[in-house]
């Protein structure tokens, strides 16, 4: 059993968990998941990792709920335990294999939607512990659902943007990208996206018309996530790979997006699932 | 020859009543069967059974004991040889093992030794409270097993009986591997049985931790090097599926038979109480001809759909066990042979809606001495369906491979390992399908044994 040591709700339906997994904790790298299993009769859930320390021997998480199971993890109290927390999975980010001169040189743009906001910032944490200073974007409908901000203005430059123009950059992520570019002087040879499979489609279109290479960090569907099921195939290049163990990050200029998407709303109209429309949320189309 | 004394069928449920639950299909002998047929035995002086044994069961001896009432003793004969008796009584090939070289098979049929060695693995799970955890002598010398499937059970209950202190990393959250996630439930209890064997190693002081993935929650040099094991066993099973690589095999409705049983078995989805989603479909066609092939197939007529096996040879060259195929038929699936996909197609949503296909024919002998199939031209068709799922097999899992330096993996992936499970890599063993690929249980436990006596030559040499 692993025990969540801390909650705190960082949104409406968003909740930031530590947990007690001391084993993943040593192992964890940025980029890498896990896979939560609430309970004997609960679905083996991947999240990415949105920080780890291995002395106190904690994984944090950060959970939206859409759907049965999700809604199960963030109702979950401190002091309670997941039944399984497996991992760290996938491989970690690129970024980590780079040698540090060459990581130094680099000019680096991490663009983060929703509540992929906090699995940018073990990546940018990382890259601030290397001696590098990346910037982050952070888009949102409106300024009451950002999440982690505080916390990644401690690591990197940050610049918020909203739908709805609450607060920063009134406009969508790939705006406020072009408005950083072509207006603001950036230039980025390097830019990791997370986020909404839909935010990710539009902002690589966007780093492609400027030739940046970019990552996305793709959260398919899977049931085992270590290799064995083959739930979490995608498309990349026109090779057929899979997200729980040559991912979770794949070239953004590569990806089938549009296949990504259908295979996530595989089970939407499963009886199991019970899918709660989200109405802040425009992923999943 | 003296025994005319035909060999005594085994109970079954009802073909069409079984077809719509999860619930055993095999009944198993009771104890008048039992002995009944083990009183067909000619308890020969040599024995052709032991020696196609994978793990060499002293079968003529379980037997007699069977024969003279003393079940305690028969267990503890085939317990020397192998810790899984209740699941290999299931699911083994025996015809093309044991009972194939069973000398009464020449003229009549074989003992049916699988259903006695199942009866006396379940015997001993119902007594196994009466009997005593055996004492065993620690020698202090400590062995790591990656992965609880078969080859690990088998490795770690020979390891913990000549003294080691050993300890199971299992990656997922169930303790059994193929035993859980993908043997279905009607052919293999998973509560009842696979849980009670493993239960009983657990007895022999064998310790086990679940959610531990060995590449990546801690790697085989961590194991030796931090963790203070003197020997790694590496049994961790088959690896990632494969597909045809043909249009719309990413359609949604396409599933792999790994991920479609694993859904089923292993987390329960055909179970209203478990949260695991799962394709019921309508009409569901499984690709391939193996016995995962037919464990997918059956599953799905028992979630309700119409179900179809495609395989591209003839029913001859069908590698699936002959009972497997028996029983699929039985209940209702059907067969649709010398016929290969060679498209899925989709509606406007993506979703699967048929399957193209084209008819074949026999060739000339390949490799593997099987006529090899042959497309014939113009002859596609198609199969309507909602949901297909790609039994073909699987390629090794990567995450050991690349996270383990100098260990010599072979053109295929799969970890290079001798006779004895030693790999390239010192203080390293390993068996079972991350050595030879997809493969049977018993071949897995044998490899595993076979690596646990290597092992205890490698440590007291050390």
């Amino acid at each position: 059993m692993f025990e969540i040591v801390s909650r705190r709700e960082l949104a409406p339906n968003i909740v930031e968990m530590k947990v007690l997994a001391p084993r993943v904790a040593e192992s964890a790298k940025p980029g890498q998941f896990i896979i939560v299993r609430t309970d004997r009769y609960g679905e083996r859930i991947p999240l990415t990792i949105c920080d780890y320390d291995p002395e106190a021997g904690t994984v944090t998480i950060v959970t939206q709920a859409i759907g049965l199971s999700s809604r199960k993890i963030i109702d979950m109290q401190e002091g309670e335990a997941f039944a399984d927390f497996a991992g760290p999975l996938g491989r970690p980010s690129d970024l980590l294999d780079l040698p540090e001169e060459e990581l130094k040189k680099k000019k680096i743009l991490f663009v983060a939607g929703g509540v992929g906001t906090a699995p940018v910032y073990p990546q940018v944490k990382w890259l601030k512990e290397h001696g590098v200073e990346a910037d982050v974007i952070i888009g949102a409908k409106t300024k009451d659902i950002f999440t982690y901000v505080d916390e990644m203005k401690t690591a990197g430059n940050v610049y918020l943007c909203t739908d709805d123009g609450s607060e920063g950059f009134h406009g969508m992520v790939t705006g406020l990208m072009k408005d950083l570019i072509d207006n603001q002087g950036k230039k980025y040879d390097h830019c990791v996206i997370i986020g909404p499979m839909i935010m990710m489609k539009f902002a690589a279109m966007t780093t492609k018309e400027y030739g940046i290479p970019t990552m996305v960090s793709l959260n398919a569907l899977m049931v085992d996530g270590t290799g064995m099921c083959g739930a979490c195939r995608v498309t990349v290049d026109g090779q057929t790979r899979f997200t729980c163990v040559e991912g979770p990050e794949f070239d953004g200029h590569k990806v089938d997006f549009d296949e990504a998407m259908r295979r996530q709303n595989m089970y939407r109209d499963n009886p199991k699932t019970n899918s709660e429309p989200n109405k802040d949320c425009k992923c999943n189309g | 020859m003296a025994n005319r004394i035909p060999r005594v069928p085994v109970r079954e449920q009802d073909p069409k009543v079984r077809a719509t639950n999860f619930e055993e299909v095999c009944y198993g002998y009771n104890d008048e069967e039992a002995a009944l047929e083990a009183s067909r035995c000619l308890n020969c002086k040599n024995p052709k059974c032991v020696a196609s044994c994978p793990v060499q069961i002293n079968i003529p001896e379980f037997i007699h004991h069977i024969t003279e009432g003393n079940i305690h003793e028969a267990a503890a004969t085939i317990h020397a040889d192998s810790s899984l008796p209740s699941v290999c009584g299931r699911v083994c090939p025996q015809e093309s093992q044991c009972e194939g070289s069973c000398v009464l098979g020449i003229k009549f049929e074989p003992v049916a030794i699988g259903k006695l060695e199942r009866y006396v693995g379940d015997w001993a799970i119902e007594h196994s409270g009466d009997l005593p955890a055996p004492k065993i002598e620690r020698n202090g010398k400590r062995v790591a097993i990656v992965g609880s499937g078969p080859a690990g059970l088998a490795c770690a209950s020979d390891l913990a009986h000549m003294g080691y202190e050993v300890k199971i990393f299992e990656a997922l959250h169930e303790v059994g591997g193929v035993l859980v996630y993908g043997i279905p439930e009607f052919r293999l209890p998973k509560e009842r049985i696979v849980a009670k064997e493993v239960e009983a190693v657990r007895k022999l002081g064998v310790e086990i931790e679940t959610d531990v993935v060995v590449g990546r929650t801690m790697t085989i040099d961590d194991l030796l090097d931090n963790q203070g094991y003197d020997a790694v066993f590496v049994g961790s099973g088959a690896g990632l599926p494969r597909f045809m690589g043909i249009d719309g095999e990413n359609l949604n409705g396409v599933f792999s038979a790994n991920e479609y049983l694993t859904r089923a078995n292993l987390m329960h989805a055909y179970d209203p109480n478990y949260e695991t989603p799962i394709y019921q479909g309508r009409k569901v066609v499984v690709v391939g001809g193996g016995n995962v092939a037919m464990d997918a197939v059956r599953t799905a007529k028992r979630l309700g759909a119409e179900a179809v096996i495609v395989y591209r040879r003839s029913e001859a060259e069908l590698p699936a066990r002959v009972e497997e195929v028996h029983h699929a038929k039985q209940e209702g699936i059907e067969f649709r042979m010398l016929t290969n996909p060679v498209r899925v197609i989709g509606d406007d949503k993506g979703r699967v809606c048929g399957l193209e296909c084209v008819e074949m024919e026999l060739g000339e002998p390949d490799a593997s001495g099987r006529r090899s199939p042959i497309e014939k031209k113009g002859s596609n068709f198609e199969i309507d369906c909602d949901v297909v799922i790609m039994a073909l097999g699987t390629s090794p899992n990567p995450l050991i491979k690349s996270t383990t330096e100098g260990l010599e993996t072979n053109r295929k992936g799969c970890i290079v390992a001798d006779e004895d499970g030693r790999t390239s890599r010192e203080g390293v063993f390993a068996g079972g399908d991350t050595v030879t690929g997809a493969a049977t249980v018993i071949l897995a436990m044998g490899a595993g044994r076979k690596a646990a006596k290597a092992i205890d030559e490698y440590l007291k040499s050390k």
